[in-house]
């Protein structure tokens, strides 16, 4: 064996530091599944932090009662029938108005400048913070259309605010039926609403009812714009017209956690798990229709 | 069977087909057409509503004070009565700025962290635990994100490490919203980082880099628009946040509480410009006074951060987007 593969000067000089480096990647995987990982002992505290005070106080009576200034009488039902008028006139009023936008946008508007014009302003819409819907319901609903602190102003503000999740996810929903199915209706002599409401949205439904009940969730959970067309004052009463003033949960939350006796602050803890239940289970929703749905899609 | 005949050839034959709703159907084609039309103008006239309102109502706000007061101004004590009464809104867009810098200074390095390890290392396993975790994350309310803030991070975690901490405070808040935008960042970087195609992966490896080498040098930098734009638009979020800072940050701008030290001093109640508005309406005010109308400069401040901030991350999308295959 002579030497004839000596290696030669350029390759003397160089270092691969294979080691180092190797060393480096791992380290990253290390520091990569830590700073992931503190997202469950984030997610962990945060649950503690809820239950440990919260569990001792929940019963029936934070269901049924209304609001108190005794803590163990003190219940969240005004709040709870507030939310669930709220939240299903939202995604009506989103369903309805989101619904014919994005059926609009995808099948019948031309790529023009208008066309862009409005996609760019509802994905601007998407990103307005949610306390500037609240003045402009203020505004718009309670002052100049004289509702007053009313469930009306409340829900057309709400649905104002989830409108622009409802028209993109409809949109996306829409935008997944395949070209063939709308050429195939056109072809025989479907007009183009036919074609939409006969072919297109049904395909497209699962994916709407998932982007409502999306928006269901976040409605639920949305305290500034109420507060601000609302008000934070307590509210004794179901809810039995329109025009009445309303509370609901996550209202009823902020004013509890603003007192300063602890036992309101417990009673709170005990109100957000009623919240995080109803979500719990909105969402069980939404996903069980997407996987129902996509395993009996059709193309 | 009626309304077909056979011919003595055999031939079967249908009777003409009916278009006599032709007329109908066209005409109906057009006001169908027409409503849609009238339900997408509802989200222009949204943003139409949004910005008349706020410079409307602004404008009476700053007829009486004038709009330099207003954004140099550096006291805040609407709710005092005669001379003491300044609208000086510093404070409030520092409250505003200190509480987004500790969110970022959260969100941004653990979201980005969490949407490498997700798309680049993770397996199935850890995956299937992580990803809902994160949503769960996301879909929390912010009100319960506050009480966490004034509940947990205040007394337990921080308390310790801060003996002279404020009841309400700015870093406890930063920290709650921080969390809360971390899914935001994390999901939108992931799906950025998956979208840059395998080739540039194994070309990098073929080239003999390490996984950090190519994670690093290779996939992040390709897909950076999609990362920024989740920093930008995370951070617009952390700007508008209202809850969070409403329960936690406390009602006195920042500097102006007995125990604070100045507007940079954290550990004492520090009051956003989306603190001010929430604290206006659950305190019963005025609704002709001029600290009132001040929450409508107030408003038409965050809009114009927001959405300056809104657009800067759609430019970036389109600017800088790598474009693939």
């Amino acid at each position: 064996m002579s030497a004839s593969f000596a290696p030669g000067k350029g390759v003397e000089q160089y270092n691969p530091r294979v080691k180092q480096r190797q060393n480096a990647s791992a380290a990253m995987k290390w520091f990569l599944f830590g700073a992931t990982a503190l997202a469950i002992v984030l997610l962990g505290m945060l649950l503690y932090s809820i239950l440990a005070p919260g569990l001792p106080w929940l019963n029936w009576h934070l269901i049924t009662n209304m609001p108190s200034r005794i803590p163990e009488r003190a219940g969240m039902n005004s709040a709870i029938w507030g939310s669930i008028w709220i939240v299903l006139g939202a995604a009506v009023m989103s369903f309805i108005l989101g619904l014919g936008t994005a059926i609009y946008l995808e099948e019948y508007a031309e790529k023009n400048r208008w066309t862009s014009l409005i996609q760019t302003n509802i994905s601007n819409l998407a990103g307005v913070p949610s306390i500037v819907y609240g003045l402009l319901g203020l505004v718009v609903f309670v002052d100049w259309m004289q509702m007053g602190r009313s469930l009306l102003a409340g829900v057309l503000t709400m649905g104002l605010l989830i409108l622009p999740v409802v028209v993109i996810a409809s949109r996306e929903a829409i935008r997944a039926v395949p070209p063939s199915l709308r050429e195939a209706a056109y072809g025989v002599g479907a007009t183009k609403w036919q074609t939409v409401r006969h072919h297109v949205l049904p395909s497209a439904f699962p994916g709407i009812m998932t982007g409502i009940i999306l928006s269901m969730s976040r409605a639920i959970g949305e305290t500034a714009p109420l507060l601000v067309v609302g008000g934070a004052s307590q509210v004794l009463f179901r809810p039995s017209s329109p025009l009445d003033p309303f509370m609901v949960m996550p209202l009823q939350i902020y004013n509890w956690t603003g007192r300063p006796q602890e036992e309101f602050e417990q009673l709170a803890a005990a109100a957000i798990i009623v919240l995080m239940i109803v979500l719990l289970i909105m969402n069980s929703v939404a996903i069980g229709l997407r996987q129902h749905f996509s395993r009996k899609a059709r193309w | 069977m009626a309304s077909t005949t056979t011919t003595p050839s055999g031939r079967v034959q249908r009777p003409p087909l009916n278009l006599s709703g032709k007329k109908n159907r066209q005409r109906s084609e057009h006001i169908i057409r027409w409503i849609l039309i009238a339900c997408s103008l509802v989200t222009v006239a949204t943003t139409v509503g949004i910005i008349t309102i706020l410079l409307w109502e602004a404008v009476n706000f700053f007829r009486e004070i004038p709009v330099w007061e207003f954004l140099f101004g550096t006291t805040w004590t609407p709710l005092f009565e005669g001379a003491q009464q300044e609208f000086g809104v510093v404070p409030l867009v520092m409250g505003t700025l200190m509480t987004t810098l500790i969110a970022a200074l959260i969100a941004l390095p653990l979201g980005l962290a969490a949407a490498i390890y997700l798309s680049e290392i993770a397996g199935e396993r850890a995956r299937s635990i992580l990803k809902p975790v994160l949503e769960v994350l996301a879909g929390v309310p912010t009100i319960v994100y506050g009480f966490f803030a004034l509940t947990f991070i205040t007394p337990v975690l921080l308390e310790p490490l801060f003996p002279r901490l404020g009841t309400f405070n700015g870093l406890s808040a930063g920290i709650a919203i921080g969390i809360m935008a971390l899914p935001t960042v994390a999901s939108m970087s992931e799906d950025a980082i998956r979208a840059v195609p395998r080739s540039l992966r194994e070309a990098a490896y073929g080239l003999g880099a390490t996984r950090f080498e190519t994670t690093m040098r290779v996939v992040v930098p390709a897909a950076i628009s999609g990362v920024i734009a989740s920093f930008i638009l995370a951070i617009s979020r952390a700007i508008g946040e209202t809850m969070i800072v409403a329960v936690a940050a406390g009602q006195a701008p920042a500097g102006q509480s007995g125990a604070s030290s100045g507007w940079w001093d954290l550990t004492q109640s520090m009051q956003t410009m989306t603190g001010f508005i929430a604290y206006t309406f659950s305190s019963d005010i005025s609704r002709s006074s001029t600290a009132f109308y001040s929450l409508f400069g107030v408003g038409l401040l965050l809009f114009i951060m927001t959405f300056a901030m809104n657009l800067l991350s759609q430019w970036i999308t389109k600017r800088y987007r790598e474009e693939y295959d």
